[in-house]
Order: C-alpha cells, then sequence, then structure tokens
C-alpha cells in the first residue's frame, strides 16, 4: 500500500510517550463514554453500581495522567504544537472540503516540529486546554458531593455540574467520531493509525517548512 | 546504548507504576472493611440469653397470695417496685397523649386525634382500650392517677397465656367468655402464674397490642404483624430467629419505663449519634448502633446516609409475610345480606368486605412511598379544617430537601373514605362500638345517630350534615430490615423510567433526571458529525479523491 509513491519519506513524529499518552486516552476515553451514558440511564451494560465505579476509578485515573501530561507538554517545549494560527486555515479548510475529492496533497504536511497543521491546532487547543479541563473539573466535583461542604463548595449546584458534564461528554463523543474518521484521511485510511502505533508516519517528501510552521519561539 | 535502553524501560515502568500506584490507593479503603463497635456491642449484649435479672419472681411471698383480679396484683408488684406505677403514669402508653404538647390540644389517641382505620376511640372505650396497659378505660371517667390500674403483666408476665378480653376496657375476662367479634373464648388469668413469670418485655408482649392495632393482625403499620412474633431472618434481620433474636426492647430501650421510638411531633430521636460517641443514648435508631458511616469505607452507600434514611434501603418491601390493609372505604358499610351483616374475604384470605367496616383492601410485599422525613409527623385532629375538594392528608411526614436533618424515608400509605361535617368542614368521630340503642353505628346502623353521639362523647361539633371524604394516613415503616443481600439496587431509584423516588422533586438525581436541551441539543451535535462523516466518506469514494491511489 505504502510506499508506492515516491515522493514519500518515513519520519519519526510521536515518541513513545505521546502514543503511549494517546492510546491509554483512548482506553480511558472509551471506558468514560460507555460507563458515562450507562450511569446517565441509557443502556444497562455493566449494572449501574460497577458503571459508577468504573467511571470514578477510570475518570480519576485520568485526572491524575493528565497531570503528567500537562508537565510532559510543557517540560519538552511541545507545548507550542497547540499554538493557534490563522495561517493556512482556510487552505486547510478548502482541502476537506473541496480538494480532498480532487485528489490535491494537502496543504500543510506533518512535520517533526509542526505535527498539527492549523485546524488541528486550533481542535486540539480547545480539547486540551478547555474540554477536558472542564469535564475533569466537573468530573471531579460531581465525584467529591459529599465532600463540597469539607472544601468550601457548599454553594456549588449538582444540578449545573451535572449538566456541563453531560454537555462536556456530548461534545467528547463528537470529537471521537469526527477524529476516527479523520484519520482515515491519510495518503492510505491507515496511515495515521500506523504512525500512532509506531511513531513514524509517512509524510510528502518537501524540502522546506515554511517558517510559521515552525515551533514558535519564546519570545 | 543499553544504558538507554534501561531508561526507556525505566520510564514506561514508571507511568504504569504510577498508575498501578493509584488503583491501589483506590482499593485499599475498601478491602479493610470493620464492623462499627456499635454493632459489636449489640452482638455481644444479645450474645447470653439467660435470665439477665437477678430475681426469679415465683420465689417472692407476696406473688404466691390468691388474686382475683389485675388491680390486686398491681399492688402487689408495686409493694417492692414502688416508683414503677408513678413512672408508668408519665408514658404515652398510660396517657395516650402526645407528652410534648399542651394536654389542651389534645393530641393523641385520648384526644382528638384521628386515623382513617376506626377513626378515634370516644365512644368505642372498651374496644379500644382493650389495648391500653391498664384495668377499666371504659368512659371519660377513668381515674389516670389511680396506681392499681396500671397493667403490669400486659407488658411483663412471659408465659403467653394472659389475655385482655377484646371489649372489655383493658381488664381480662372476668369469667370464660365468647367475645363476639371474633368467636373466640376468653379465660380469665391464672394471676399467680402469670403474676410469677414477669421479666423484660418480649416481642410477644409489645406485639400483643402492636401487631394487632386497627383490631387486626398487619391492618395499620405494614412492618409490623404476627409475622415478627417468631420472624425469619429473611424477614428481620434483626429479631429473626434463626438470626441474633432481638427482642423490641433491644432498639427501644427504656428509661424509667419511657419507652424510645413513638413518634408523634417529637422525633424518636432528636440527635443522629451512636453509642460509639455516647453511650448513654437510646439504640432506636440504625445508627445508634450502625453509625452513620456502616458500610466498607469509601464505598458510594456511606455518601448516601445524609440524605437517605437506612430503611430506604434495607426496607426493600413491607408486609412481606402477612398481608396489611391499604384501604378502608367506610362509605360502602352498612350493605347486609338477609338482613345480616356479612363478611367477603378476598384473595389474600383477609375481608374485602365487612357490614361492619365497608370495602378493604389488602396487599402483601408493598413497596413503600418515600417523603422527606426528619422524625417528626404532623397531624390534624377532629378540631381542624379540612379541604373535602381533595383527599384529606391526616397527617404527614415533616421534612424537606432543605433541611439537613431529613432524610429520605419510606412508609405506608393507608388510604380510605371516612366521614366529615359538611358545615364544619372537619372530620367526624362516629361511635361504632356500643349496644342497640346506644347510636353505636355497628348495632343501630345509622350514620347520623353514630356521629351524633361519637362527637358528644369527645366534645367535638357536629352540623348534622356530613358525607365522606378520601383521607391518608402515613406510617413510618423501620421494621422488616431484610438481609443485606437483599437490600435495593441503585436503580430502584436511579432509574428514569421507573425510579422509586421519581415523586419528589427539586433535586438532581443521577439517572433519574436529565437535561431536555442537553440531551437534545447533545445528541443533535453527535448526529450531525456522524452524517457529516458519512457524506465527506461518500464523496471521497464517489471522486476516488483521496485514497485515489491505486493499491
Amino acid at each position: 500500500m505504502a510506499g508506492q509513491n515516491n515522493n514519500l519519506k518515513n519520519i519519526y513524529l510521536y515518541a513513545r510517550y505521546e502514543r503511549f499518552w494517546h492510546w491509554l486516552q483512548t482506553v480511558l476515553i472509551v471506558l468514560l463514554l460507555i460507563t458515562g451514558f450507562e450511569v446517565k440511564g441509557l443502556y444497562s451494560l455493566f449494572g449501574f453500581q460497577t458503571a459508577v465505579k468504573v467511571h470514578n476509578f477510570v475518570g480519576n485515573t485520568w485526572l491524575i495522567a493528565f497531570l503528567f501530561f500537562v508537565f510532559w507538554v510543557f517540560t519538552t517545549g511541545e507545548w507550542r504544537q497547540y499554538v493557534p494560527t490563522t495561517k493556512k486555515m482556510f487552505a486547510v479548510g478548502r482541502y476537506y472540503l473541496y480538494g480532498i475529492f480532487r485528489g490535491e496533497t494537502h496543504p500543510v504536511p506533518k512535520r517533526k516540529d509542526a505535527k498539527h497543521n492549523p485546524l488541528q491546532r486550533i481542535t486540539y487547543l480547545m480539547l486540551a486546554a478547555i474540554l477536558l479541563p472542564v469535564q475533569m473539573v466537573t468530573g471531579l466535583f460531581y465525584w467529591g458531593y459529599n465532600s463540597w461542604p469539607a472544601w468550601g463548595l457548599s454553594g456549588l449546584s449538582l444540578q449545573v455540574v451535572a449538566m456541563i458534564h453531560l454537555a462536556g461528554a456530548f461534545a467528547i463523543l463528537s470529537f471521537v467520531i469526527v477524529h476516527l474518521y479523520m484519520i482515515t484521511t491519510g495518503h492510505t485510511i491507515l496511515a495515521h493509525t500506523r504512525a500512532m502505533i509506531t511513531g513514524w508516519e509517512e509524510v510528502e517528501d518537501l524540502d522546506t517548512v515554511e517558517d510559521w510552521e515552525v515551533k514558535t519561539k519564546a519570545a | 546504548m543499553k544504558m538507554l535502553k534501561t531508561r526507556k524501560l525505566m520510564n514506561a515502568g514508571l507511568a504504569l507504576g504510577l498508575l498501578l500506584a493509584w488503583s491501589l490507593v483506590a482499593h485499599a479503603a475498601t478491602s479493610t472493611a470493620e464492623q462499627a463497635p456499635g454493632r459489636t456491642m449489640a452482638q455481644q449484649a444479645t450474645r447470653d440469653k439467660q435470665l439477665w435479672i437477678t430475681a426469679d419472681h415465683s420465689k417472692h411471698e407476696v406473688l404466691q397470695q390468691t388474686f382475683t383480679s389485675g388491680p390486686e396484683v398491681t399492688r402487689a408488684c408495686l409493694s417492692c417496685h414502688s416508683e414503677a406505677a408513678k413512672q408508668f403514669h408519665k408514658t404515652i402508653h398510660w396517657t395516650w397523649l402526645d407528652p410534648n404538647v399542651a394536654p389542651e390540644e389534645r393530641v393523641g389517641k385520648a384526644g382528638l386525634s384521628i386515623n382513617n382505620f376506626c377513626i378515634a376511640l370516644h365512644g368505642s372505650y372498651p374496644r379500644c382500650t382493650s389495648c391500653h396497659a391498664g384495668y377499666g378505660w371504659k368512659d371519660m371517667s377513668f381515674d389516670f392517677s389511680d396506681q392499681t390500674k396500671v397493667d403490669c403483666l400486659v407488658c411483663h408476665e412471659q408465659t403467653g397465656t394472659y389475655k385482655k378480653f377484646p371489649a372489655g376496657a383493658g381488664n381480662p375476662a372476668p369469667k370464660t367468655m365468647v367475645f363476639k367479634g371474633n368467636n373466640k373464648t376468653y379465660h380469665p388469668p391464672e394471676w399467680n402464674k402469670v403474676a410469677q413469670s414477669v421479666g423484660r418485655p418480649t416481642r410477644k408482649n409489645c406485639g400483643t397490642c402492636h401487631f394487632f392495632g386497627g383490631g387486626g393482625d398487619g391492618v395499620k403499620h405494614g412492618d409490623m404483624d404476627s409475622s415478627l412474633m417468631k420472624p425469619s431472618k429473611e424477614l428481620d434481620v434483626h429479631m429473626g430467629i434463626d438470626g441474633k433474636n432481638f427482642d423490641c426492647v433491644r432498639c427501644h430501650t427504656t428509661d424509667l419505663h419511657r419507652i424510645a421510638g413513638r413518634t408523634y411531633a417529637t422525633p424518636a430521636a432528636t440527635e443522629r449519634k451512636s453509642l460509639v460517641e455516647d453511650d448513654t443514648i437510646a439504640k432506636i435508631t440504625c445508627e445508634s448502633c450502625h453509625t452513620d458511616t456502616p458500610h466498607k469505607p469509601g464505598s458510594k452507600p456511606n455518601d448516601h446516609t445524609d440524605k437517605v434514611a437506612c430503611q430506604s434501603c434495607h426496607i426493600p418491601e413491607f408486609a412481606r409475610v402477612n398481608p396489611t390493609k391499604m384501604w378502608w372505604d367506610w362509605s360502602r358499610a352498612g350493605q347486609k345480606k338477609d338482613g345480616k351483616p356479612f363478611k367477603k374475604k378476598g384473595e389474600l384470605g383477609k375481608p374485602v368486605y365487612f357490614t361492619l367496616k365497608g370495602d378493604m383492601a389488602w396487599a402483601k410485599n408493598v413497596k413503600p412511598q418515600y417523603y422527606w422525613y426528619n422524625g417528626s409527623i404532623t397531624a390534624i385532629t377532629a378540631n381542624d379544617m379540612v379541604d373535602p375538594g381533595q383527599p384529606v392528608q391526616i397527617n404527614m411526614p415533616v421534612g424537606s430537601q432543605d433541611d439537613p436533618s431529613s432524610r429520605i424515608s419510606p412508609f405506608k400509605v393507608h388510604r380510605g373514605k371516612q366521614p366529615y361535617d359538611k358545615v364544619n368542614k372537619t372530620l367526624l368521630i362516629p361511635h361504632l362500638f356500643g349496644k342497640k340503642g346506644s347510636g353505636a353505628y355497628w348495632a343501630d346502623w345509622d350514620w347520623k345517630q353514630a356521629l351524633e353521639s361519637g362527637s358528644s362523647k369527645a366534645g367535638t361539633k357536629f352540623s348534622g350534615e356530613f358525607d365522606f371524604v378520601e383521607t391518608a394516613y402515613v406510617f413510618p415503616i423501620t421494621h422488616m430490615v431484610a438481609p443485606k443481600e437483599k437490600t435495593l439496587g441503585c436503580t430502584e431509584c436511579h432509574s428514569g423510567t421507573d425510579s422509586r423516588l421519581a415523586h419528589l422533586k427539586g433535586f438532581y438525581m443521577p439517572a433519574r433526571d436529565t437535561f431536555k436541551v442537553i440531551d437534545f441539543a447533545g445528541w443533535g451535535v453527535v448526529l450531525a458529525c456522524l452524517a457529516g462523516v458519512l457524506i465527506h466518506a461518500l464523496g471521497r469514494i464517489f471522486t476516488k479523491g483521496n485514497g485515489r491511489k491505486e493499491n
């Protein structure tokens, strides 16, 4: 399948921790979605009590693991991959809405120091900086409901916390659907998946990367 | 190179190790389940079933004399237990009045409190007062200060042969007699035998009255009936004779003849304390022995004890052996067959029609109804105005979700129809039991006369115009605690379709409640995403755009 295009070259894109983090999150998110919607009362799979226990445990696990990710993203400078930009955003949007059907090449190929295209940058920033923290914080509050007075949160409303948490769950589920689809848009259906497993991604062999794509230098 | 590899392995190991450590921390809390010290104390106290009082009453000379009546026995008791009658006179068992309300308000059975069973005792004294722990309360003239009128035996005798005559105003049958109400023969007690047998009250002593409240087995409470005389552990995990075999007084602890647990306006326990915190408290609440964190440390049920009473989950259904009465329609009373009163039995072997009483409905394995409850029950009396336009709530648990001392608690709700005054808008007290010509409904079959007679005896107003109104009466459910395997599962309440707490509004409960707007919008976005990627994928397939490269 791969390798038929002579312009492709293999680059090592995802470090081991990144891949571990990605797949760990995959497992955690799937478990949380399944158990979360069971706790919501949508279906009966594990049984309510088990679903609650699994959801609580996995949620707390994610929260702790996420702190390690935050540490990693800042100490490695990888946070720069998430700095949003509008440059070529339109081109990327145009590509997915039009160019992709015409067989055009991606306007922003992946590079070791520019893993994300402008749409990914904004999406992942929103995800990692807003949606996931909101989901974790509301989840933590939900889980700690009985400790609110001790935490000085007596004024909090469980209804509001639950509502935000549910809205967040829908947002994450929507993200998962689109994400699962988008990973099939590499030069082969499984190219992106392979990259996230092995770390190696085949990319267009271009000599230069435009300046803006390179990690933003700290001012 | 080798060093580098080792370090990489260590890094991976560290990540896994942290996760493992977290999971251990999370589970360590649940594996050290210890039993509450109060529970251990209760078990120790009940392990030894031997006589634990220091006297053998059959050896007391004073009890070997010839007795011919109850008061004579009482006099003998008082010759040693000098303060007993004075103590007892202050208790609700004697006064039948709420001790915490001014006597002129007449709250209590002896006052103007009303239920939707036989309604009130005025005019039917000798029948109702057959459950009074006294001798001879046959009318208003009863002398409540007479110490010899206290019936020590009904609570303390242990032969099981002592019976009060059902229409004897608290007296046993003076000679062998048949009670027409049940066609049973009643004999006078063997006074010496019963007097010498006295001891601490057992289930049978208490049950003689309390299992038969409302005039028959299981009529009133739902969680108390004759099945608790010798219950299985399955029926009551504490009282089960194949289990801990608790007597009533194991929890209904007694202080100078005041027995813990009666609930009128004043809660049975005002503080939530366990024996671990204070060993002088009455063991009347579950928490007295089990504490407020009785489940495995860190487990979710412990998080419920602030808002949900233990009974709500641990008594999944009441009346699990004998049926209990759920409906009593007095307006249908009085129909006769061949000019005579008749009874018609229903499926559960209990009367569903009785000329004296009207229509009745019984049920077994009843799911309780749940209310916020702070231990206090408010009730109306025969003087209170009611709204006959809707079912009248005769009594009601007090509490709300905003009250920190309220918890969601289970209740039996007994409904029925009973007479009310159309002009004064009050519930009426009928004279039911009595001789022909006395005005008693069960003798003369005339509601108006019965209501006039009852009202005049009770000292309440009656305009002469009456009709029947639907009423409801609640009983807290607290007995018949099931073994833990039978505890309610989460989804009995945490369910959007058939939650037992569906009617309790005003607070959010996971799974029971949801957010329609978020659901609608959420599923809308999810479906839009699915549709979007599907259309996009079809587009790619048909244009052979992406994935165009032959493979």
